[in-house]
């Protein structure tokens, strides 16, 4: 077996290198503990890309199989973790691809829209907006507000914002430019602002001027 | 600066990787227009709730379950 390249970091090698070592080696129970330190962000991203929760069930058993059987190809000179997301995006958009019969999927889909590039809303929203709402019913907004995204920014965001990968790592992953990913960031995050202001704009107080003089 | 400038740079302002010459124009910016104000804040906090708030939860026997179904393949497969 091929030795891992070590990742020295700042603060040494990431301590998944250790554990891949030891898997390669032949002992799985490291796997079991790799696998529980993942499972969550594999089955939210799975989610996120499929939006259903068969599928990220199949996805998840499928993307950790798969990371153990290719365990070999991994070269250690990227994170296990964005190398395991990786597998993880590929098996979401095969899932996809399986569902909408046949048809090609990619993360390139509807990207090709300006909607959301220029901020419309502005409204201020109300302090600690998410208060006004249920654990439940945040959930569900912030559910739907995101599934209302087009393909290829919602995956750039939930893996860039939500998962925590840098915007080399996403592009990595995704198999873009960084410029790319930043440009789909942008207009994510600002989508997704636009759409939480229906839901949580400041109610009452400031009434903003009408003249178009955004002066304070 | 401009608002559209201003919108360009928003990412790095909200990462944090501007580089320092421009920060004083940013604050600057920011301090002059309203819109460009509650863009920049209620971004900030799009973000912040996204990364706060599980909308995907994995319930535990679920996991568990899978857990299980994984390691099972895996152990057949060595």
């Amino acid at each position: 077996m091929s030795t891992i390249q070590t990742i020295a970091g700042e603060n040494g090698p990431h301590p998944d290198v250790a554990l891949v070592e030891k898997v390669r080696a032949g002992d799985i129970s490291a796997y079991d503990a790799l696998v529980r330190k993942y499972d969550r962000q594999v089955f939210r991203i799975a989610q996120h890309i499929t939006q259903n929760r068969e599928d990220a069930e199949d996805v998840m058993q499928d993307a950790f199989l798969k990371a153990y059987e290719k365990l070999d190809q991994f070269q250690g000179n990227s994170k296990f973790y964005t190398w395991l997301v990786r597998i993880a995006v590929n098996e979401s958009l095969m899932r996809l691809r399986k569902r909408r019969t046949g048809r090609m999927v990619s993360i390139d889909e509807d990207v090709e829209t300006d909607e959301g590039s220029v901020p419309r809303d502005l409204a201020d929203w109300a302090p600690d907006p998410e208060q006004n709402y249920s654990q439940a019913e945040l959930a569900d907004i912030l559910r739907k507000t995101i599934q209302g995204l087009p393909h290829g920014f919602r995956v750039v965001f939930v893996l860039r914002d939500v998962e925590g990968l840098s915007t080399e790592e996403t592009a990595e992953t995704l198999g873009l430019s960084v410029p790319a990913v930043k440009s789909r960031l942008l207009r994510a995050r600002l989508q997704l602002r636009e759409r939480l202001t229906r839901y949580f704009r400041r109610r009452t107080g400031r009434v903003p001027s009408e003249d178009g003089v955004n002066k304070k | 600066m401009t608002c559209t400038e201003f919108i360009a740079l928003l990412d790095d302002i909200i990462d944090n990787t501007v580089a320092a010459e421009v920060r004083a124009e940013i604050e600057q910016h920011m301090h002059d227009c309203d819109h460009c104000e509650v863009v920049f804040n209620t971004t900030r906090k799009t973000i912040e709730i996204y990364r706060s708030h599980e909308i995907y939860d994995l319930p535990p026997d679920l996991r568990e379950r899978l857990h299980a179904a994984i390691m099972i393949r895996c152990k057949k497969g060595c």
